[in-house]
């Protein structure tokens, strides 16, 4: 009786130090969350308060009247979406293709997108800005797209997915006359909804995080993305950290709900990524 | 027979199309590029002169490239291994929550890792910032003053690296919650039935079942940390770069503020070998957690 009283107490103990931990992790957050919210001279008055004393939106309106924010906004979600939608599609198809046909090269094909996994896509930073500058695509909107649409771990994980299905599907569809188009499209990615919404999810993440391709492609500022951008509003601001915090807040605020909207996805995503299936 | 194993060429030809054209012009063709280019003297855009291995030979004598490569290892070394074992920490934490409480904790400490790197240097930037910062108030009764922690050398890569956990730790977490639920709870109440103490449970069950996933989260981490430059980059910028200059920076600033492509290419090329030698090894781990 005593020695479980004390697995209890030691147990509420732990519990109550994960919420504190999870709290301080936590805090930076919701002190940019709080910050956004307060007026200029609040955020920078000295102490330790948790709790503004009269919630504005001004540092909001700020920033979407005197940054180009709504533009930055627009070019993120462009570019965001057309690399989610381009990479998903591009390695639904060759991951079928390396998974179900048989075709010269095939294996030639697997062998270098498993070891382009292997390669720092960062060290490619000169040779794309020289790619995209020479076909003239800098500040626009294809150049900020391609060269982020190298994903081969998108291509491994469709393969692996595919290899996974049980023969007979295939054969039951190519005996009633179906084609390879039909096959890919009505039956393996329909039973493959979910990695295809992790793979979209975590793409788009990516996407719209990114932030030194995007910088470097882009120099003029109605092109750059929200996420380069609000680096921007920073130096035009100087030291008014609500705005600077509101502009973060507007920043980060797709993509945390984007997570927080599909978190059971974007963990599945990862764990495949990782090459834990789950 | 035939006509059908051409069609099938034929589909699978335009399955693969559109990757192999991508792949080809931004991945291929620019690694042979950077190759060509490292054995010249080019500018950033133009034509440069063959210089054969001119630029490898000064690479390896370059103060600053050295400088670059220890400014990186120190890094992954403040990261790496302090942010794994903070990671199976969480890990084992949240492990023990059940039901809503887990999904709300999980998500405060997962949060951050899908927050892109210039918000989470915003956010860290006025919660440290010298004059209204809420952290200075942590630090001064410690120190006994304020500090620009991005502009004094021996607190900018500390500091860096603390908040790059904070950031990217998330994907480990999620790791270690996987592997640990992967766990039979058998093993644990027989444990517990033979009278094992909590710390005995972690060192005699929980840790070499574990041992795998923190190799993993290891090797992952790694590789990343080795590409460091966002983070560094933003908190640098308007001061002395060079004193913190990572190895992705000295090609950054090679390319783009020295204007010489080659050469910025010769240090791209030794990243990527850095790189794939750390992969390999990679592969070889993730080659034996598959087998098993």
């Amino acid at each position: 009786m005593n020695a479980k009283r004390r697995i209890n107490l030691g147990s509420w103990l732990l519990s109550g130090l994960t919420v504190i931990a999870a709290g301080i992790w936590f805090f930076p957050i919701y002190w940019a969350l709080i910050t956004s919210i307060r007026t200029d001279d609040e955020a920078v008055r000295a102490g330790f308060d948790l709790i503004p004393d009269a919630p504005t939106l001004g540092g909001y309106t700020y920033v979407i009247l005197n940054s180009n924010i709504l533009r930055w906004y627009l070019n993120s979600t462009i570019t965001a979406v057309s690399i989610t939608v381009l990479v998903v599609f591009m390695a639904a198809c060759a991951g079928y293709a390396i998974s179900q046909l048989r075709f010269p090269g095939r294996t030639l094909l697997w062998w270098t997108i498993l070891a382009s996994f292997m390669v720092p896509i960062q060290a490619l930073i000169v040779n794309h800005y020289v790619i995209i500058a020479g076909v003239g695509l800098l500040n626009t909107y294809p150049g900020i797209v391609l060269p982020m649409l190298i994903a081969p771990v998108t291509v491994i994980v469709y393969k692996q997915f595919f290899d996974g299905l049980p023969k007979e599907f295939r054969e039951a569809a190519v005996m009633d006359g179906a084609s390879e188009f039909q096959l890919l499209f009505r039956v393996f990615i329909p039973m493959n909804w979910g990695v295809t919404a992790a793979l979209s999810i975590i793409t788009f993440i990516g996407a719209w995080n990114t932030f030194f391709w995007p910088f470097l492609a882009v120099s003029v500022e109605p092109m750059m993305t929200v996420t380069v951008g609000i680096t921007q509003v920073q130096d035009a601001f100087g030291v008014a950290y609500a705005r600077v915090m509101a502009g973060a807040v507007m920043a980060g605020l797709p993509v945390a709900l984007a997570y927080l909207f599909f978190q059971r996805r974007v963990t599945q995503a990862i764990a495949l990524s990782a090459g834990i299936k789950g | 027979m035939l006509k059908s194993r051409r069609t099938e060429y034929l589909v699978a030809a335009i399955l693969i199309a559109p990757f192999v054209a991508v792949y080809g012009w931004m991945f291929l063709y620019p690694s042979l590029q950077m190759i060509q280019f490292s054995f010249t003297n080019a500018p950033l855009i133009g034509a440069g002169e063959w210089v054969g291995f001119d630029n490898y030979v000064r690479l390896f004598n370059d103060k600053i490239f050295i400088g670059a490569i220890w400014n990186t290892a120190y890094f992954v070394l403040l990261t790496v291994i302090p942010g794994t074992i903070a990671a199976l920490a969480i890990a084992l934490m949240v492990s023990r929550l059940k039901g809503w409480m887990q999904s709300l904790i999980l998500s405060a400490f997962f949060l951050p890792y899908v927050l892109p790197i210039t918000v989470v240097y915003l956010i860290w930037q006025w919660m440290l910032d010298v004059q209204f910062g809420i952290l200075q108030q942590v630090i001064e009764p410690i120190v006994g003053q304020t500090v620009n922690v991005w502009r004094r050398l021996p607190w900018f890569m500390p500091t860096v690296a603390l908040l790059t956990i904070w950031w990217t730790n998330g994907f480990s977490i999620l790791l270690f919650l996987a592997g640990l639920r992967n766990i039979p709870r058998e093993i644990y109440e027989a444990a517990e039935l033979d009278g094992a103490t909590r710390i005995q449970i972690f060192f005699r069950i929980t840790w070499p079942l574990i041992w795998p996933i923190t190799v993993l989260c290891l090797t992952i981490q790694l590789i990343l940390q080795l590409k460091i430059i966002d983070q560094v980059y933003l908190f640098a910028q308007g001061g002395r770069t060079q004193a913190t200059m990572t190895l992705v920076q000295f090609i950054f600033e090679q390319a783009f503020v020295k204007n010489s492509g080659g050469y910025a290419s010769t240090a791209a090329v030794a990243l990527f070998v850095i790189v794939i030698v750390f992969s390999v090894f990679q592969y070889q781990v993730l080659r034996i957690r598959v087998a098993q």
